[in-house]
């Protein structure tokens, strides 16, 4: 017998605005997407996290997307620590794969590092989340062609039905030619607004 | 809960391009690995297990004669799924599933002397060619999660199967070796410069490989079956590159699967480990076999064999554990003599005959992720 699901909370990123459970947080004109989420780190990260700043680009935006969205939801430190993070894009991890693939496609500039070289795959981010939030739960990244609500929730809810979670952090970050994008949402067997594949799209439209 | 079986399974490797013919060179002891001296991936010779281009081109032809649109990738993964479609006779039809795992796709496709367009380094692009080759109705689910894609890979299976998404799934995995990842893993002075020897005291790194696996999932039982009793996925929280010291992550994918398995399982009688012979890689799985209890049930890495083969070694070391199960025979775990991890491990030293009721198969990677899987015969 199928549980019902909730969506407790959600936040989206985009080059130029946040928005968390229908609020924008912040817009932006003026910067350009890199120097926009590191000012999201300093105006609305709590905690001083120096490890951020060694992160490729998607996982920063992964990392702030969560952060933002756990601030503002109530989650207690056990249901933290079962959370699930599912999450997707289109291009994997090829932002940086490029940045690694220019370091050492010169013979006589070949310069490979271990700093980049971890980044060139697309669950970086999700391992980042879980360091900061200390959640040792399910994982999976997918690659879709575009966000596709229907693969994440069917896949979220095969896991709160069998409950082995409470809480499921689904969403797509994507980094790409100088775009960024995130939209992460938290479904819940417990609390918040019922969940329905229409609602998901809906916000995720209205973004 | 609804049962799921894996079924029919094809490897492709440097061992043999059926299930059946790997088993046989496992068997005799004879390991894929081979000294390199390819350039074109490294300026130095290097050790890894290499599918050749002129074999692989002549099976690919016996089933297409387009080879030249095709990667060296997109042929091994479409010749072992190819070979599984046509053993499981079964139809394609809108309630068949296609996983695919990769962790780095077609990656080379990046490099500027490649022959191919940059767009084949998209795995949605991969999947995409997959699709068309088999005209599948639904569109394929792609998994890229690290070293631990090949064996997430069933466990989602799994998952859509009891979701009844679909009636079956077929899972294929693929990767191969690039200058991309040789370099990478040389950065962080991974390599090793000998074959590997997991879980060994004189171990030193990874050996790279390649490889194309897949299997049919599904929830009808048949004679070619086992069940897939328990499966977990868990992080470690720890660090992004470093396993953790504690094997928080493996400890706890363990012992959720185990708990999954409830009374369906008696006995694990054995461990397809992960095993990359890395010094911490090891010794973490050391650490966490032995808070699971299971310092005792024999284990063994199949890296000696076919080097780490990323994305694809999940869903290879499985098959390879089944076909193990299914013979009563455990294989050794070659490149192994003196034990090296701090927690003794019963690691298998020669072809050992052995009644297998169940075992599980591991993995770990980057970004601390961490899977079991329990196989039941």
């Amino acid at each position: 017998m199928k549980n019902t699901v909730y969506i407790k909370a959600y936040c989206a990123i985009t080059n130029t605005k946040m928005v968390c459970n229908d609020e924008v947080l912040c817009e932006e004109n003026e910067l350009d997407y890199k120097s926009f989420l590191k000012s999201i780190y300093k105006n609305y990260c709590e905690v001083s996290y120096p490890k951020f700043f060694k992160m490729d680009e998607a996982s920063k935006l992964a990392f702030l997307t969560a952060e933002v969205l756990l601030k503002n939801t109530s989650m207690t430190e056990n249901e933290k620590e079962d959370l699930a993070i599912i999450l997707s894009n289109k291009s994997a991890s090829l932002n940086t794969d490029r940045d690694y693939q220019n370091s050492i496609q010169d013979k006589n500039n070949f310069y490979p590092s271990p700093a980049i070289f971890v980044y060139t795959l697309p669950n970086i981010g999700i391992g980042e989340i879980c360091i900061r939030h200390k959640s040792y739960g399910e994982n999976a990244f997918y690659i879709t062609e575009k966000f596709d609500a229907n693969l994440l929730s069917t896949y979220a809810q095969t896991l709160l039905n069998t409950n082995k979670t409470n809480n499921v952090l689904c969403g797509w970050v994507e980094v790409e030619k100088g775009k960024c994008s995130s939209f992460f949402y938290l479904l819940s067997n417990t609390e918040g607004e019922l969940y329905s594949e229409k609602n998901i799209n809906e916000i995720y439209q209205s973004i | 809960m609804i049962n799921v079986y894996a079924t029919y399974n094809t490897i492709i490797s440097s061992l043999g391009f059926s299930t059946s013919e790997n088993v046989q060179n496992i068997l005799e002891g004879k390991s894929g690995i081979e000294l390199q001296k390819d350039t074109k991936l490294s300026d130095v010779p290097f050790y890894a297990s290499i599918i050749q281009d002129e074999k692989l081109n002549q099976a690919f032809s016996a089933i297409n004669t387009t080879s030249e649109k095709y990667t060296k990738l997109e042929k091994m993964m479409i010749l072992s799924l190819h070979k599984t479609i046509q053993a499981s006779g079964e139809k394609l039809d809108d309630k068949t599933g296609l996983i695919i795992s990769s962790t780095k796709g077609n990656i080379e496709a990046l490099d500027k002397e490649s022959p191919f367009l940059e767009e084949k380094a998209y795995l949605t692009s991969l999947g995409e060619t997959i699709q068309h080759f088999f005209s599948l109705k639904t569109t394929p689910i792609i998994v890229s999660n690290a070293c631990v894609s090949g064996v997430l890979a069933i466990a989602v299976a799994k998952r859509f199967l009891q979701a009844k998404k679909y009636d079956k799934i077929f899972v294929v995995s693929g990767d191969v070796l690039t200058k991309f990842v040789l370099s990478g893993f040389n950065s962080f002075k991974a390599i090793s410069e000998a074959p590997c020897k997991p879980f060994d005291k004189n171990r030193t790194g990874i050996t790279l490989g390649e490889a194309a696996c897949s299997m049919l999932i599904k929830t009808k039982e048949n004679k070619e079956g086992v069940e897939i009793i328990g499966e977990a996925s868990c992080n470690d929280a720890n660090h992004i590159s470093g396993p953790s010291r504690t094997g928080e992550g493996l400890y706890r994918s363990i012992k959720k699967a185990t708990q999954e398995a409830g009374e369906k399982l008696k006995k694990l009688d054995y461990i397809s480990a992960h095993g990359t012979a890395t010094l911490f890689n090891d010794e973490m799985e050391s650490i966490a076999f032995h808070r699971a209890a299971l310092s005792n049930v024999p284990v063994n890495s199949y890296k000696g064999y076919y080097g780490h083969t990323l994305g694809s070694s999940g869903l290879l070391e499985s098959i390879l554990g089944i076909e193990s199960m299914k013979r009563s025979v455990l294989f050794p775990s070659i490149g192994f003599e003196t034990s090296g991890t701090s927690y003794a491990l019963n690691v298998i030293r020669e072809n050992t005959h052995k009644d297998i009721s169940a075992f599980i198969k591991t993995a770990s990677g980057f970004g601390g992720c961490n899977t079991a899987v329990i196989f039941k015969k």
